[in-house]
């Protein structure tokens, strides 16, 4: 089932979709990055000094990928068969099954709750062209995990594409109250990705509810037993299986350096066109039938995607 | 000094009687006798003008007096005043302190206003390289030019006189010892080096601190960055990174089966860990007493498996060396007299009592002590005892000579500080696995017991007076 299908099934109606997504038709609106509110609560972001006659090139290096449905080619890194290879679509026992992920439930087998794939794999599309899109601005992306067997993981994951991650116990107000705990003018990430939503005493974990206070986006694998109500991209899926988590990192790893790339790329090639003089050229989205086209990739994917990715 | 009696007060001050112009005191006579005649002149017209010229400069005492004690002229005169009259008042002090130049004839004073000498014989003042620019009145017009031409001219000259006399070698003592007094009458904190400030390390006064922690854009450094402890959070990173990569190494050797057993015993005992400040102050972070726990039993569990050198070498990073004392036992060299015979000399003391043995390595198990036999030196067997309490132990009872000297002490703190002395001597005689004996049995070890001082308010050291309840 093509994701594009079920993604303007969301984007238009939002009826299954349950949770409210105020930020969802915002993405797709042009401009740059306004100082938000929680920039506003850490006094001011430092301000990166343009050349007057590079706005205009600015404008259109952050334009470009707004105006094509799926610039960073996200649907070519996973299909259903790889999400169910990886056993992303085991649940938690009936009996820990959490009230508002009913929706993403297929059904349950022997009390044991199944995650809808083919929803998981919409969300999923969703949340990696989001994670992507931040990733080319540049914004500052926070890996957040409780679960001990992954820390060192989503650690490393987040250490290899250039940027940070929080798996260890978390202080109080470190969102809310970041200018005392971590200094005066820090900047606070502008997305948050959870690779596990809930704690080490299966509670919410408080970053969740933190983030949403600072209005900074959220994605979070959400499990049967985990509440998607303040997160910003839900994506249902399994995550205490070490290959379900495994994926995931692969995944998030992947698109944040593609998508840093493309930036290189982009950048690149106005730079030029600048020197060249007027009458720019407007770089496509990328095209990569093959998978060379994206040497910084270091996923491999898994060998069904290649002949499945025409019609997942 | 006779109160009471200004006459015959001891001629101390003899410039002051001078200078005040009171006349001469029977005293000062007498001083004045006992000063050299160098020269005596005649009474000449010459003399009386340059006595004049020499009047003519007395408005510039010090000058005169330079010029004097530089031998430029001399005085051979009973008149004027004793040898170290200062001109003026205002120089007293100064003169009477500073001491002359050795060598110098003390200067014979004058004073334009002392009354000539009853001799007669004016003061001879006899300029001896140079002519003095006669000073009169009618000269009195010109007289500033010519005044500081000729002050000028022999303030050259002076130089002159100085360095010349400084090549002959002449005034090199009196220059070194007037520096010398100088410097201790008028000591300056410029030139001390005792006076130099001393400032404390920069790193003292500034903590180490964390420099800002994120670029021009705003995006941190580090990776770890939002968890508010990088630093240590990182360690703990690499420390689980390591004993991953350590664990996957074994259990590839397991599944090859080249897997082996053996856990070879790491070399722990000379180190300690790295305790928690030490730690703060390696990751500048403060750190909890739970994260510092945590850190040191993931690097004791990297320990406990088989790691490689990097490895070890990142878990030694983490210890520090502790000085063990149990393998600092001293082994005395051996020594071998006129006969060819091995001996080894050591030193004991117990109490306040000092012994040193020489114990030769073949022997009956003969020992002098002060030149005495055993037996009767002490008479005690408990003395004896302790003597023999180092050879029984190595079962070395008849086979060893002995020779010491003691003193000081009780009969018992003689015979442990022999005891003592013996037995480190016989260190070197004896294998290490048996000092290493020796020294848990406490042979080697002095006895820091001393007796313990009474205290007020009871009978003794412990003992307290007898209670009594009415």
């Amino acid at each position: 089932m093509a994701p594009a299908a079920s993604v303007s099934r969301l984007l238009g109606a939002g009826v299954c979709a349950g949770p409210l997504r105020p930020r969802l038709l915002q993405s797709a609106t042009p401009g740059r990055a306004r100082p938000s509110g929680r920039t506003l609560a850490s006094a001011a972001t430092p301000a990166v000094r343009e050349p007057e006659g590079s706005i205009d090139l600015n404008d259109r290096i952050l334009n470009e990928p707004l105006k094509h449905s799926d610039f960073f080619n996200v649907k070519e890194l996973f299909s259903v068969r790889s999400l169910f290879d990886a056993r992303v679509h085991l649940g938690h026992k009936a009996g820990c099954r959490h009230r508002f992920m009913e929706p993403y439930i297929f059904g349950s087998r022997l009390d044991q709750d199944i995650i809808d794939l083919e929803q998981t794999a919409a969300h999923l599309w969703l949340a990696l062209n989001f994670t992507a899109h931040v990733a080319y601005r540049k914004g500052i992306i926070l890996f957040v995990g409780r679960n001990r067997q992954f820390s060192h993981l989503i650690e490393t994951t987040a250490r290899d594409c250039g940027e940070y991650a929080h798996t260890r116990y978390f202080k109080g107000g470190l969102l809310t109250n970041a200018p005392l705990l971590l200094g005066p003018k820090v900047r606070l990430p502008d997305l948050i990705i959870f690779l596990h939503t809930l704690n080490n005493v299966f509670e919410p974990h408080v970053a969740v509810r933190d983030a949403a206070k600072m209005q900074i986006p959220t994605v979070g694998i959400v499990d049967t037993n985990c509440n998607p109500c303040l997160i910003t991209y839900p994506v249902p899926g399994n995550d205490d299986s070490p290959p379900s988590v495994h994926l995931f990192c692969r995944l998030f790893q992947t698109i944040i350096n593609r998508a840093k790339q493309k930036r290189r790329h982009m950048e690149a090639l106005y730079r030029l066109q600048g020197q060249e003089g007027p009458g720019a050229r407007g770089g496509g989205p990328a095209h990569p039938p093959s998978l060379g086209a994206y040497p910084g990739d270091r996923s491999s994917p898994l060998p069904e995607e290649s002949g499945s990715h025409a019609c997942p | 000094m006779r109160a009471g009696c200004a006459r015959s007060r001891v001629p101390e001050e003899p410039a002051r009687g001078a200078a005040l112009g009171q006349g001469r005191k029977g005293g000062l006579k007498n001083h004045m006798e006992v000063v050299p005649r160098l020269r005596q002149r005649q009474n000449s017209t010459a003399a009386v003008g340059e006595r004049d010229q020499e009047a003519s400069f007395g408005k510039r005492p010090i000058l005169l007096w330079l010029l004097r004690t530089r031998g430029y002229y001399e005085l051979a005169t009973p008149g004027g005043g004793a040898g170290h009259a200062p001109r003026g008042g205002s120089h007293t002090q100064s003169a009477t302190s500073r001491p002359a130049p050795r060598g110098t004839p003390p200067p014979p004073s004058l004073h334009p206003r002392d009354p000539p000498s009853p001799t007669g014989a004016c003061a001879a003042v006899r300029p001896r390289p140079f002519t003095l620019q006669p000073w009169s009145p009618a000269a009195k017009m010109a007289a500033p030019s010519v005044f500081w031409g000729a002050a000028v001219s022999y303030r050259l000259f002076l130089g002159g006189r100085v360095s010349l006399a400084l090549r002959q070698g002449v005034w090199k003592a009196a220059a070194a010892e007037l520096q010398r007094a100088i410097a201790y009458l008028f000591p300056s904190g410029l030139f001390e080096k005792q006076a130099r400030p001393i400032m404390k390390h920069p790193e003292q006064i500034f903590p180490k601190q964390r420099a800002i922690q994120w670029g021009e854009d705003g995006r941190p450094f580090h990776f770890l960055f939002y968890t508010g402890k990088q630093s240590y959070y990182s360690l703990m990173h690499e420390a689980y990174g390591k004993l991953l990569d350590v664990e996957k190494r074994q259990n590839q050797l397991q599944a090859k089966g080249l897997f082996s057993e053996k856990t070879k015993t790491k070399d722990l005992i000379g180190s300690r860990w790295l305790i928690k400040e030490e730690l703060e102050e390696m990751l500048v972070e403060k750190l909890s007493d739970q994260d510092y726990a945590q850190f040191i039993r993931l690097l004791e569990r990297l320990l406990t498996v088989e790691c490689s050198a990097e490895e070890e070498e990142f878990v030694q990073r983490f210890r520090r060396s502790v000085t063990v004392q149990s393998r600092k036992q001293l082994i005395e060299p051996l020594q071998y007299d006129g006969q060819g015979m091995a001996f080894s000399t050591s030193e004991g003391k117990r109490k306040s009592a000092k012994a040193e043995a020489i114990v030769y390595e073949h022997g009956s198990g003969r020992i002098k002590v002060n030149g005495i036999d055993y037996l009767l030196y002490f008479p005690v067997t408990q003395d004896r005892e302790q003597l023999m309490f180092p050879f029984h132990f190595l079962d070395r009872l008849g086979k060893h000579d002995v020779t010491c000297t003691v003193s000081g002490g009780g009969r018992s703190s003689q015979a442990g500080a022999i005891r003592l002395a013996m037995a480190k001597a016989l260190c070197s005689f004896v294998t290490e696995e048996e000092v290493e004996w020796m020294r848990q049995a406490g042979l080697l070890t002095a006895d820091p017991r001393v007796r313990e001082r009474k205290k007020p308010g009871q009978e003794g050291a412990r003992r307290k007076f007898t209670w009594k309840k009415r």
